[in-house]
């Protein structure tokens, strides 16, 4: 085992380019010296990397622990001090004489090498007796606080250092403090006078009032599914999947074509009522009932769970002992439900704060931080400070929210079903109440129907509203198939996007379900110093905004030692990093309900932990991975936040593209697009579900309370 | 193991193999292959840039933005460069970028056949650019809504500050649009540049949005979701060979122009490849690809021929574009800092 990871550290070294992850074949057939394994470099400082190998002895455990450190510490040290021009900080040119030496960024032959020594290091640890002498347990944990310190980590780190950086470069702290106060984040001039309010306070109000009001409607809507006769549960079950399977920016889209100055509804009322035009759907108004539309559902399955959590008997000795329907609800019910509603939420909140599409397409003149945070780096004005500054308000406030969702549901239970005697019927719902749903839910479901309908038909006819003549032109135009002088090419202008799409969101499910559950399986299953910061790292990366992941993505990556921006790699791992959450969530649900009297048995019958993870555990969660790649596979495909800073020529992405087409105005294509990644993210949804059993997914989107949460951002 | 369980393996497998198939480097053409930014609409540069390599066999790599987002992406990767040509997009930024030196000078031998105004965009940059086409401003709108609306068409930049208007007139932010910041500019060349921003403060009060991308506003105008918006002309045209109700006017005052440029980046990584496709940018056959893809705009070579649907410059007032002064760094940041804290900040 040591030898193999020896062996592969010295190949690091010797044998593979250690620069450029780029196509690094055709740097070898030019023979650039950059091509060329460290050691042949002529490069000196490469040198000692060499000299951690020469000490890695296998009989002194502490000794290889050391060196693993020592090879990955030095990695890092001339990464960092040597940059692609010269010293990385100006205080090393001011030591040693500017510019210094120079180095493009690392590639395979340092990746390989960085693996060996995290691995030796795990097996010289494992051998001194840690973690019970596991090695796959010790090495796995050390790689994945590794790879997430480095993509997770790394890019916070550096929007750090970058917002108290001028535009030059240098150390500007004053700068910083100019900017974190600047008014137009925390000015509140709105209560006052007529300026507008800083974009942080504006944030802020739409995030409580999309909250407070997606809670509300998804309690309406568990009471009417749970509470109520009407025969709403089928409907409701695709309702909540349709929000995970629809790109992001389309409801705000079809919110224009309905309800903008010149929608369909718009021009009803103008015609018959004589109501006016007005853009009123352009800015707080429009966010609001996009973001609804998407973040209800989720509230929806949160409370369902909840709700179906809440033991009959407990109602029905409420009402044995006389109180009335509305006093059951208010004194039993409602008290049962209440961590519930702040879990929905804070999660409502937490997505509406990192919401990104719908401010982007329907927001008017009323901005919002994430939106911010994307002008500041694409307009004219491009200050990367500035966008920093704001991503670091942003994620101020999506991780105290997460902070505090943690508290609410980490060390409360409210779970009443015991499966004991669990006969009773739920209370029907107090008269008022129920016709309180019925009326949320019916012209809810009304509007929901009338968007969907709007993003399936809009693009197939020539002007929504205006012109309703059906026609395949955009449709042609984004996915037309022609025959040329090579045979049958695609032409149209979305197949290159597409197929990206697909090729990247494949390349990212496999791992990201792989790397998610075998998280999940060291937060589970072992025992380890620090698993409370462990949990609380991997976890993180779901609370950072996409925009704020974007961005730190191009701060970090853009530049040697790492340098991934423009690649189709650096797209793959925000996908990734973003979407592993969902992975552990599910892979944790699954194995708490395991017991460990499994495991026990495969150790006590002589199996190390690889071969028990592999033989009893991995066959156990097959619904836990089956949940974790569908989602993976689907976010990948509708997130647009993360990756509209990413995408290059080569890498365009579907999402991204469409937002392109919006923004011009070219809702047809936008809208004609939108449909056929829904149609086919559906399909893929209905194939996995046909090939890997359909009732045990089902049964989960629907009833596990603790379900992995699933939107967009 | 169980059925479901290895059809789950051979997903699993079938997925990967795919995906290491997509991570393997695609294959280089044997010609090389350019990155180039392109910043007019998408369907002209796609046809630029499947032509050019239909034509020549180099690979080509093209990203849609706006002008504004290639200036600022050029900035960001100055210390690295991806990109090898910026073709189309507004002129200014194409000025700023070879004012801050990152873009790369080069005298085309083609240079003397074009139009004088591409000329003297070449001069001023010191030739790291040059003018590809020229677009002037103006506004349109909506024939239907002011029909019903029973409002008199405005013809000048003073009707737009009209009372009855108030919310009707959408524009692009400057910050972000190169479209708007022609208009800014314009403006302030037209009026002085006190009232100027009084009067764009004014006009302020009728804006309903201020979009991000220069075309939007034609494009709402065109939809009713405006009823007037400033845009350059050839984009309102587009919209309304598009059979929606758009009227384009050409401002009584007189009006401001762009001149489409193209730029070599500096430290590009492909740079003969660069260098041919400006070459061939230049010729009369790859500039005749605007009218085909609706894009009206007047070409830079004397030997193309101009659209018929192109604005009539004999009809058109326009002004002395200061193109120096407007667009250089510094008098374009104090302009956009001082329009963003007076105009867009301002109560309504």
């Amino acid at each position: 085992m040591m030898r193999v990871w020896l062996g592969l550290a010295w190949a690091g070294l010797v044998v593979l380019p250690w620069y450029g992850l780029e196509a690094p074949l055709r740097a070898i057939s030019a023979l650039q010296p950059e091509a060329l394994p460290a050691l042949w470099q002529g490069r000196v400082w490469l040198w000692p990397l060499a000299i951690p190998l020469l000490m890695a002895i296998p009989g002194r455990p502490r000794l290889l622990a050391l060196s693993g450190a020592l090879g990955l510490a030095w990695l890092c040290i001339e990464g960092l001090a040597i940059g692609h021009r010269g010293w990385g900080a100006p205080w090393l040119g001011a030591l040693f004489g500017a510019p210094g030496p120079t180095q493009p960024a690392l590639g395979w032959g340092a990746a390989v090498y960085a693996l060996s020594c995290v691995m030796l290091a795990a097996i010289g640890l494992a051998r001194q007796g840690w973690c019970r002498g596991d090695v796959f347990v010790l090495g796995s944990l050390l790689l994945v606080v590794g790879l997430i310190v480095l993509f997770v980590g790394f890019p916070v780190v550096s929007i750090l250092t970058s917002a108290v950086r001028d535009n030059a470069g240098g150390f500007a702290p004053d700068l910083f403090a100019e900017k974190l106060f600047n008014s137009s984040i925390w000015g509140l001039d709105c209560l006052v006078g007529t300026h507008a309010c800083g974009v942080a306070w504006n944030t802020l109000a739409q995030a409580t009032l999309v909250g407070v009001l997606a809670t509300l409607l998804g309690l309406a809507f568990a009471l009417a599914a749970l509470r109520t006769n009407l025969p709403l549960k089928p409907l409701l079950r695709l309702l909540s999947l349709l929000p995970v399977i629809t790109p992001p920016f389309v409801i705000g889209l079809a919110l224009i074509l309905l309800f903008g100055r010149a929608g369909v509804v718009t021009n009803f009322l103008a015609l018959h009522f004589d109501i006016p035009r007005s853009r009123w759907i352009y800015g707080m108004p429009g966010i609001t009932i996009a973001q609804l539309l998407a973040f209800t559902p989720i509230a929806f399955l949160v409370l369902v769970g909840v709700l179906g959590a809440v033991s009959p008997s407990l109602e029905e000795a409420a009402q044995t002992l006389r109180a009335g329907r509305w006093h059951t609800f208010r004194t039993v019910t409602w008290p049962l439900i209440r961590p519930g509603l702040a879990n929905a939420f804070l999660i409502s909140f937490i997505e509406s704060l990192a919401d990104f599409a719908n401010p982007l397409v329907i927001g008017g003149n009323f901005n919002v931080l994430s939106t911010d945070i994307f002008f500041a780096v694409v307009g004219a004005a491009h200050d990367q400070g500035r966008a920093a500054v704001l991503a670091l308000v942003l994620l101020a406030f999506t991780l105290t929210a997460f902070m505090a969702q943690r508290a609410w549901t980490g060390s409360r239970s409210y779970t009443t079903v015991t499966g004991k005697g669990d006969a009773g019927l739920s209370a029907p719902l107090p008269g008022p109440l129920r016709a309180a749903c019925y009326a949320t839910v019916l012209p809810w479901l009304v509007l929901t129907v009338a968007v969907y309908g709007i993003i399936m038909a809009g693009g197939f006819v020539v002007t929504f509203g205006r012109d309703n003549t059906p026609t395949l032109d955009y449709l042609w135009t984004a996915f037309s198939i022609e025959r040329g002088v090579g045979g049958w090419f695609l032409s149209g202008s979305g197949w290159r996007s597409f197929i990206t799409t697909m090729e990247l969101a494949l390349i990212a499910t496999p791992v990201t379900a792989a790397l998610g559950l075998l998280t999940a399986y060291l937060l589970n299953r072992q025992n380890f110093m620090g698993k409370g910061a462990f949990e609380f790292l991997a976890m993180m990366s779901f609370a950072i905004p996409g925009t704020v992941i974007g961005i730190s993505y191009i701060l970090a990556f853009n530049v040697p030692p790492v340098e991934l921006t423009g690649t189709g790699l650096i797209i793959v791992i925000s996908f990734v990093f973003r979407n592993m959450p969902v992975g552990i969530r599910a892979g944790i649900a699954s194995l708490s309900q395991v017991d460990r009297s499994l495991d026990e048995a495969s150790q006590t019958l002589g199996a190390r932990s690889f071969r028990t993870l592999r033989l009893v555990i991995v066959p156990i969660l097959r619904p836990a991975i089956v949940t974790a790649m569908v989602y993976s596979f689907v976010r990948a495909m509708t997130t647009v936040s993360a990756v509209i800073f990413l995408v290059s020529g080569e890498y365009n992405l579907a999402t991204v593209y469409i937002v392109g087409r919006a923004d011009v105005g070219e809702y047809g294509v936008a809208l004609v697009y939108s449909a056929v990644l829904i149609v086919v993210m559906a399909a893929v949804l209905a194939g996995i579900s046909a090939v890997v059993g359909r009732q045990k997914i089902g049964r989960r989107g629907m009833l596990a309370a603790d379900q992995p949460v699933v939107v967009q951002a | 193991m169980s059925g479901p369980t290895s059809r789950l393996r051979m997903l699993a497998v079938a997925a990967g193999l795919f995906g290491l198939a997509a991570l393997v480097p695609r294959p280089a053409a044997a010609q090389g292959s350019v990155v180039i930014y392109c910043g007019v609409d998408e369907a002209w540069c796609r046809a630029m840039a499947t032509t050019f390599e239909k034509q020549t066999g180099i690979h080509t790599d093209m990203t849609r933005q706006s002008a504004g987002e290639i200036y600022a992406r050029l900035r960001a990767e100055k210390d690295n460069p991806r990109g090898d040509i910026w073709w189309g997009g507004t002129g200014d930024p194409h000025l700023q970028a070879a004012e801050e030196n990152l873009t790369q000078d080069y005298k085309s031998p083609q240079l003397g056949q074009l139009r004088d105004w591409a000329q003297r965009q070449a001069e001023r940059a010191k030739f790291r650019t040059v003018g590809i086409y020229l677009g002037a401003l103006g506004f349109g709108y909506n024939k239907e809504d002011l029909a019903r609306r029973k409002l008199a068409a405005p013809a000048c930049w003073a009707d737009l500050i009209k009372p009855e208007f108030k919310g009707e007139v959408q524009m692009a932010d400057p910050n972000s649009s190169g479209t708007a910041w022609t208009m800014l500019a314009t403006i302030v060349q037209l009026m002085g540049e006190e009232p100027a921003f009084a009067y764009l403060k004014r006009l302020n009060a009728n804006i309903n949005e201020y979009t991000k991308a220069g075309a939007a506003p034609a494009q709402s105008t065109g939809k009713g979701e405006s009823l007037i918006g400033i845009a350059f002309q050839h984009d309102l045209i587009d919209v309304a060979k598009r059979n929606f109700p758009v009227q384009v006017v050409s401002p009584c005052e007189g009006t401001g122009y762009e001149i489409g440029s193209m730029s070599l980046i500096r430290g590009a990584r492909h740079p003969e490849e660069a260098r041919k496709f400006y070459e061939w940018a230049l010729t009369p056959e790859a500039q005749k690809l605007g009218a085909l893809n609706r894009s009206y705009q007047i070409p830079s070579n004397t030997a193309t021929p101009v659209p018929p649907e192109a604005p009539d410059l004999s009809r058109i007032k326009l002004i002395e574009y200061d193109f120096a002064t407007y667009g250089s760094s510094a008098t374009r940041t104090r302009l956009l800092g001082r329009w963003t804290s007076e105009v867009k900040n301002a109560p309504r």
